[in-house]
């Protein structure tokens, strides 16, 4: 039970672990390009999945106000310049003492890290897709072995 | 070459395993990361500094802008790098090989082509919903550039690549490719010519009719707006490009 209890208390690290070593394992010994990548996309998610839990927090909401918090006494004259602009000297008037506890939002700093990270891994794996089609447009194989055959024998 | 990948894996997934034990409790809130007075200072002072709601949003576009342009200079980079890689023109195939040349031609079905045009349109709105409202709700501008670009993939997808090409040529990929991030950069240039550092948008009040905090929250949409063009063209590019074995003509 004692084991038990210290993987349950850590069991994300273990979870991000096993999917991480899953992704290297494809990356190593696959031989087909198109396999190494979804590897790397397997080991990209298991370091979302990292970042994102270091992020939550027992009791905690997602990392954005809420509706009375940001409009505190009255929702009115949110449409319009004039109003708008009344609107928004009195929010900012009441956010100088506007409370927010800590504990109440999750971290947001893994999550903005890893939004980017997502999209720009959908564009590296375009990238890796690209040269994958582009090598099999040169050689015809997209397996490794075989590709390294036919460049040691065209020398 | 299987079994000797296998135990470098499984070494390396034991010594990531034995630092587990340091690393803090699932969810703990004093948990280093969450204790620190840089997560502490985005979660109370982000809406009275700049008015935004979302916390994500604002850390995204205005405390680490420089990472976020940069992250959209990232995808500009590999849409441009895809578009180099595989780009030739069509004629090229037949000298390559005759053979590759398909003869079917795809008959639009009534039921698919019926549904994708009553949802394409909801599928832009909703995304231009994500890209604007990204300051108070779950959005923002990587977020509905991806949906605005899979719109284009669902054309693709049902018809075929020349109706989704009347929308976004080439031409215009390239340019809103370029223009989002110029847009970005914009606006970091803007704060630098007004006197103030790189992308610190509260300067930009003078030229503005709005208050410093106002500045804030309308810049952070601007460059929102910018990482959008880029994402969603460099999206659909990466698609088109490699379905159609870079061609452009039609795709699998």
């Amino acid at each position: 039970m004692e084991v038990f209890d210290a993987i349950s208390a850590k069991f994300n690290y273990w979870i991000y672990i096993i999917i991480m070593m899953i992704g290297l394992y494809a990356m190593m010994s696959k031989n087909n390009l198109v396999k190494k990548l979804i590897g790397m996309s397997i080991f990209q998610t298991a370091i979302i999945l990292f970042y994102v839990s270091i992020g939550v927090k027992e009791g905690a909401t997602i990392p954005i106000l809420y509706h009375e918090q940001v409009h505190p006494a009255h929702d009115s004259g949110h449409h319009g310049s004039d109003t708008e602009h009344a609107a928004d000297e009195h929010v900012t008037a009441h956010a100088t003492d506007l409370h927010i506890e800590p504990d109440q939002f999750t971290n947001p700093l893994p999550h903005v890290l890893m939004l980017t990270a997502i999209v720009v891994g959908v564009a590296t794996l375009g990238l890796g897709l690209a040269l994958t089609q582009k090598l099999y447009r040169e050689f015809g194989s997209i397996e490794e072995s075989e590709i390294l055959e036919s460049i040691k024998s065209a020398k | 070459m299987k079994t000797l990948s296998l135990i470098a894996v499984v070494i390396t997934g034991l010594l990531l395993l034995s630092a587990v034990h340091d690393f803090p409790d699932w969810a703990d809130p004093e948990s280093p990361a969450s204790d620190y007075r840089l997560s502490q200072h985005y979660i109370t002072q982000t809406f009275p500094e700049t008015g935004v709601p979302n916390m994500v949003t604002a850390v995204l576009a205005d405390y680490r802008g420089y990472d976020t342009m940069f992250e959209t200079v990232v995808v500009f980079t590999a849409g441009i790098a895809i578009i180099g890689l595989l780009r030739r023109s069509p004629s090229s195939r037949n000298k390559d090989k005759g053979k590759a040349t398909r003869t079917y031609k795809k008959k639009p079905d009534l039921i698919v082509d019926t549904t994708c045009r009553l949802l394409i349109p909801i599928i832009q709105i909703f995304a231009l919903y994500v890209i604007a409202h990204g300051h108070h709700s779950p959005g923002g501008g990587f977020q509905g550039g991806v949906i605005f670009g899979a719109s284009f993939i669902l054309i693709t997808l049902t018809r075929d690549l020349q109706a989704a090409q009347k929308w976004v040529p080439e031409k215009r990929i390239l340019n809103l490719a370029g223009i989002g991030v110029l847009l970005y950069a914009g606006f970091g240039f803007a704060c630098m010519l007004l006197g103030d550092n790189f992308l610190d948008y509260a300067i930009l009040h003078k030229i503005m009719p709005a208050t410093p905090t106002e500045a804030r929250y309308h810049s952070m949409l601007g460059v929102e707006i910018g990482v959008a063009f880029t994402v969603t063209a460099i999206m659909f590019s990466i698609y088109s490009n490699l379905a159609s074995n870079g061609e452009m003509k039609e795709t699998l």
